[in-house]
């Protein structure tokens, strides 16, 4: 019983994913105005030959404090993990 | 753990070569491809192949971790003091275009760059640098070092 109740909610899911899927619209449509802008003004507005660069920095500068955040984390994690124990240390 | 006398030679005369490249992707990361996180994953690839070759504990000697969180935390500082810089606009603007320092404004279109330009972006790239050196450089170098206890435990 709990079986074929699993096994139908995984043809409904699954069929519910490939719907999606199909229904989802192209790549690249609608097109959108923020490449066409930061193509254009990317090196009036910072003074960056590297649009990648003027991009990660200022206009998703946000974006890139997180990540740096991420890190931050990860290290924390990977000190605390390796860290000495006190009788270690004691010795 | 020490590597042969090979490793030592070869990873002794590619480590200046290494760690130029590294400071030259984060420098440059406004003009060229990289940045700061690329920077500097190949300047602490390059403290991973010194870890490697000579053994953490003879490295842990000159290379603290304590030293190294200093230069993380003040990386983050600098990119936060940054983003807060051009507050009175909004949260990281870029405020230091078009003034004296670091604001000339290169012409639009293809161009080979000029160094002094890009604002706050270079600083930020510098910034960002030290935080992914020392981050990466302490993780690589306190797994080796747990790694190499538990062989002399054993």
């Amino acid at each position: 019983m709990r079986r074929t109740t699993a096994a139908i909610f995984l043809g409904i899911i699954i069929a519910l994913l490939i719907a999606t899927a199909l229904l989802i619209h192209p790549f690249g449509y609608p097109p959108s105005q923020m490449d066409d802008y930061i193509i254009e003004n990317a090196q009036s507005e910072t003074g960056t030959n590297n649009i990648v660069t003027s991009v990660v920095f200022d206009y998703r500068g946000f974006d890139t404090l997180g990540e740096a955040t991420i890190l931050f984390t990860a290290v924390t994690g990977v000190v605390m993990l390796f860290r000495k124990k006190k009788e270690e240390t004691a010795k | 753990m020490m590597m042969s006398k090979i490793v030592r030679t070869i990873s002794n005369l590619l480590l200046p070569f290494i760690l130029t490249y590294g400071i030259y992707v984060i420098l440059h990361g406004h003009l060229t491809p990289g940045g700061g996180f690329q920077g500097g994953a190949v300047f602490a690839s390059g403290i991973a192949l010194f870890i490697v070759a000579f053994g953490s504990y003879n490295i842990q000697k000159n290379l603290k971790e304590h030293h190294l969180s200093i230069l993380e935390s003040s990386g983050a500082l600098l990119f936060i003091g940054l983003a807060f810089g051009g507050i009175a606009i909004v949260f990281f603007y870029n405020f230091l275009v078009g003034s004296p320092i670091l604001g000339h404004i290169p012409p639009s279109g293809s161009n080979p760059g000029d160094i002094w330009t890009g604002g706050v972006i270079p600083l930020m790239s510098i910034a960002v640098g030290l935080k992914v050196i020392a981050g990466l450089s302490v993780i690589v170098l306190v797994m080796a070092l747990a790694s190499s206890k538990t062989e002399i435990e054993e």
